[in-house]
């Protein structure tokens, strides 16, 4: 049973007009097998809140803990925050040309697991993991990300976190720009790690739509840097016929 | 990184520019342009000429297109003619070895041969012609040159090493070589030039109507050398050549390929990969001159730059002069250069020229872009849980990859990645 608690957290960013606070003060606990939703509309701070939690240097902590099991998240380096167990899945997965994918998999498991996955018992691993959410054998040999449909990037991303098997993922907007069928695999893809796992998942989201395919045990709305209300899966409905109006005062957001 | 290119098809026109990259700028791209041949700007090329004697060419001072990004005082008057007077006397040893690397064994057969020659050898000058003040006083100043001759069609699996050893620090030496392939003949060649000392060198290849070199130019000179070599290269009618080359070690080295097509049906590829720490400067100078028709050439050369804080800057230049005459009807030729800033206090030069004097052409383009290390790549990768040094090393590996990866030798594949690899260690540790 792990925990990764959020504690008043406040971020900001460095703007051509001095440094900008994006998270005013975000309290937030995942426990394991725990899955929670934050919704909101754009520019509230949802990929800031997944960007600051691994650790991107363009985001700089001005206040506040993340804690995994009681230990500084924010005292970690970003390889070392993986290591520990969290992991991001990025909106826009980056390109790393010359780079395989299939080696940049070993890299990472190697890294993450303390140790090289016997041979013979990987290749099987990735093998069922790729055909799990229906990517081509070939991908293996292609650089990172490197020309891959945005659909196709996501199927990525979920890969890694199945083989890297996390204690808690952040799913950034995993499901924007996906079509119906590559979100239904997506989302298995999802639902088998946490089947086969105590993860616990935070699945960052500007729409309802993900959350038929993957179910929330919590709602967080969030707005203008940070969590505006929570309650259970009956909050995703309450967006979904209302939108943000109430929490943001004007209509221009409308969840989908 | 960003890049830039451009395809050219139409009838008449020439490209020409550059991409600098200095300390602490960010990510510069300059777009070469394209201007029409009525522009009143002298292509580099219709300023050169040729000579063997080294007093046909005056004394460079520094501002000629030719001269102005090397660093003349390191040369240690290799361009004045005050290097002999000023340094001991000393003599650049080849030998030639088949396979590479630990396999490597003397030569049997009668099928390839080392010769060493008095200046009065016929064959010296079949690749080409100094087109320089330094070549032309490496031709001027030759005691013996050596010939490498093959006229056999060898195994893919047998390189043949060529090992060309420096004077020794201190010294300077005036060096002369030819690797020469009969009609038809086919050889894997690894040319590999280490040691001490000052160097100016011609190196020919000749290479004959239907044969193939492959061939891997490794410059890993000790910390004190100076090198500048012209290489000539002649590739006759069907005839193939693969140059690579490798620029790894030296204090000064400056390499100008020259590509002359002696008749149809020829294709050249040069690819070159380059690593240049705080104080080095290597310079790549390169023209494709496409005077005959039905000829293909690509280039694809790859640099990165690392300086140190507070020491020299590293820099490197990359020329690439691509010319393509009115008789060259059917001509393809593409060309890349690609740099990658590790660090600040490196300086990346390339310059693309692509000159057309004709529209009945299969294709014709070229790219240059200079870019610092991606920091989106780093973070990336170290976000899968992967150590800084080696999500570096991943990355470096897979710019220079697409450049190794066409090294058909295993060893010298393995001694490359190897290089880069200890190349990367420095600034990590």
């Amino acid at each position: 049973m792990s925990t990764l608690e959020i504690r008043d957290l406040h971020v900001e960013v460095e703007t051509e007009s001095g440094p900008k606070e994006i998270l005013r003060g975000v309290d937030l606990t995942v426990s394991s097998n725990e899955t929670h939703a934050i919704m909101g509309p754009n520019g509230s701070g949802k990929s800031t809140l997944a960007y600051s939690i691994a650790g991107h240097p363009k985001y700089q902590v001005t206040k506040g803990q993340v804690l995994l099991d009681g230990e500084d998240v924010l005292a970690m380096e970003v390889d070392e925050r993986a290591r520990a167990g969290l992991f991001l899945a990025m909106q826009y997965p980056v390109e790393v040309p010359g780079v395989s994918m299939s080696n940049f998999l070993r890299s990472a498991a190697t890294a993450t697991r303390g140790e090289a996955p016997k041979v013979r018992h990987w290749v099987k691993e990735v093998k069922g993991a790729m055909s799990d959410l229906e990517i081509d054998p070939a991908f293996a040999e292609r650089s990172v990300n490197e020309g891959f449909s945005g659909g196709e990037k996501k199927r990525h991303e979920v890969l890694q976190m199945a083989l890297l098997k996390p204690k808690f993922a952040v799913l950034d907007e995993t499901d924007s720009g996906l079509d119906v069928d590559a979100l239904r695999v997506v989302s298995k893809g999802v639902n088998d790690y946490k089947a086969s796992s105590d993860v616990g998942v935070l699945l960052i989201t500007h729409y309802t739509r993900i959350l038929r395919y993957i179910a929330p045990d919590r709602v967080h709305v969030f707005v203008n840097g940070r969590v505006a209300e929570s309650g259970g899966p009956e909050l995703a409905e309450e967006l979904e016929e209302n939108g943000y109006v109430r929490f943001t005062g004007t209509k221009e957001e409308q969840p989908a | 990184m960003t890049a830039q290119d451009s395809d050219l098809a139409g009838p008449v026109a020439s490209t020409g520019g550059g991409t600098t990259t200095a300390p602490g700028s960010p990510v510069l791209d300059v777009d070469p342009g394209i201007k029409t041949a009525s522009s009143p700007k002298t292509a580099p090329w219709e300023e050169r000429h040729t000579s063997y004697d080294v007093e046909a060419f005056e004394v460079p001072r520094g501002r000629e297109e030719q001269w102005r990004f090397t660093p003349l005082r390191r040369l240690r008057g290799l361009h004045d003619g005050s290097a002999s007077v000023s340094s001991p006397a000393g003599v650049v040893t080849v030998s030639v070895q088949a396979g590479f690397g630990d396999s490597a064994s003397d030569l049997a057969g009668s099928g390839t041969r080392l010769e060493t020659v008095g200046r009065d050898d016929a064959r010296l000058g079949d690749g080409g012609i100094p087109a320089d003040r330094v070549a032309a006083q490496a031709w001027s100043s030759f005691d013996r040159a050596h010939v490498v001759v093959v006229n056999e069609a060898r195994s893919d699996d047998e390189p043949l090493t060529v090992t060309v050893t420096g004077p020794g620090e201190g010294k300077v030496a005036f060096a002369h070589l030819q690797l020469r392939l009969e009609h038809h003949a086919e050889a894997v060649v690894v040319l590999d030039h280490r040691g001490s000392g000052t160097v100016a060198a011609n190196t020919e290849f000749v290479v004959a109507d239907g044969a193939k070199l492959e061939v891997v130019e490794v410059h890993d000179w000790a910390d004190d050398a100076v090198y500048v070599g012209a290489q000539h290269l002649s590739v006759g009618r069907d005839a193939t050549i693969r140059h690579t080359s490798v620029t790894l070690g030296g204090d000064l080295v400056r390499l100008s390929p020259v590509i002359n097509y002696r008749a149809p049906g020829g294709d050249v590829e040069l690819d070159g990969l380059y690593f240049a720490d705080a104080g080095q400067h290597f310079e790549q100078r390169l023209l494709v001159d496409h005077s005959v028709a039905h000829c293909r050439s690509r280039v694809m050369y790859k640099g990165a730059l690392q300086g140190a804080e507070g020491g020299t800057a590293a820099h490197t230049v990359w020329i690439g002069d691509v010319l393509i005459r009115k008789a060259a009807e059917g001509t393809d030729t593409y060309e890349l250069n690609r740099n990658l800033l590790l660090t600040d206090n490196a300086r990346a030069d390339s310059v693309p020229n692509l000159e057309i004097e004709t529209g009945e052409i299969v294709g014709a383009g070229h790219a240059s872009a200079t870019g610092r290390f991606d920091d989106e790549q780093l973070f990336y990768l170290m976000a899968r849980g992967i150590p800084e040094a080696q999500a570096r090393r991943l990355v470096v590996r897979g710019f220079f990859g697409e450049v190794i990866a066409k090294v058909r030798v295993p060893a010298l594949r393995d001694r490359l990645e190897a290089a880069i690899e200890a190349e990367l260690e420095a600034i990590n540790s």
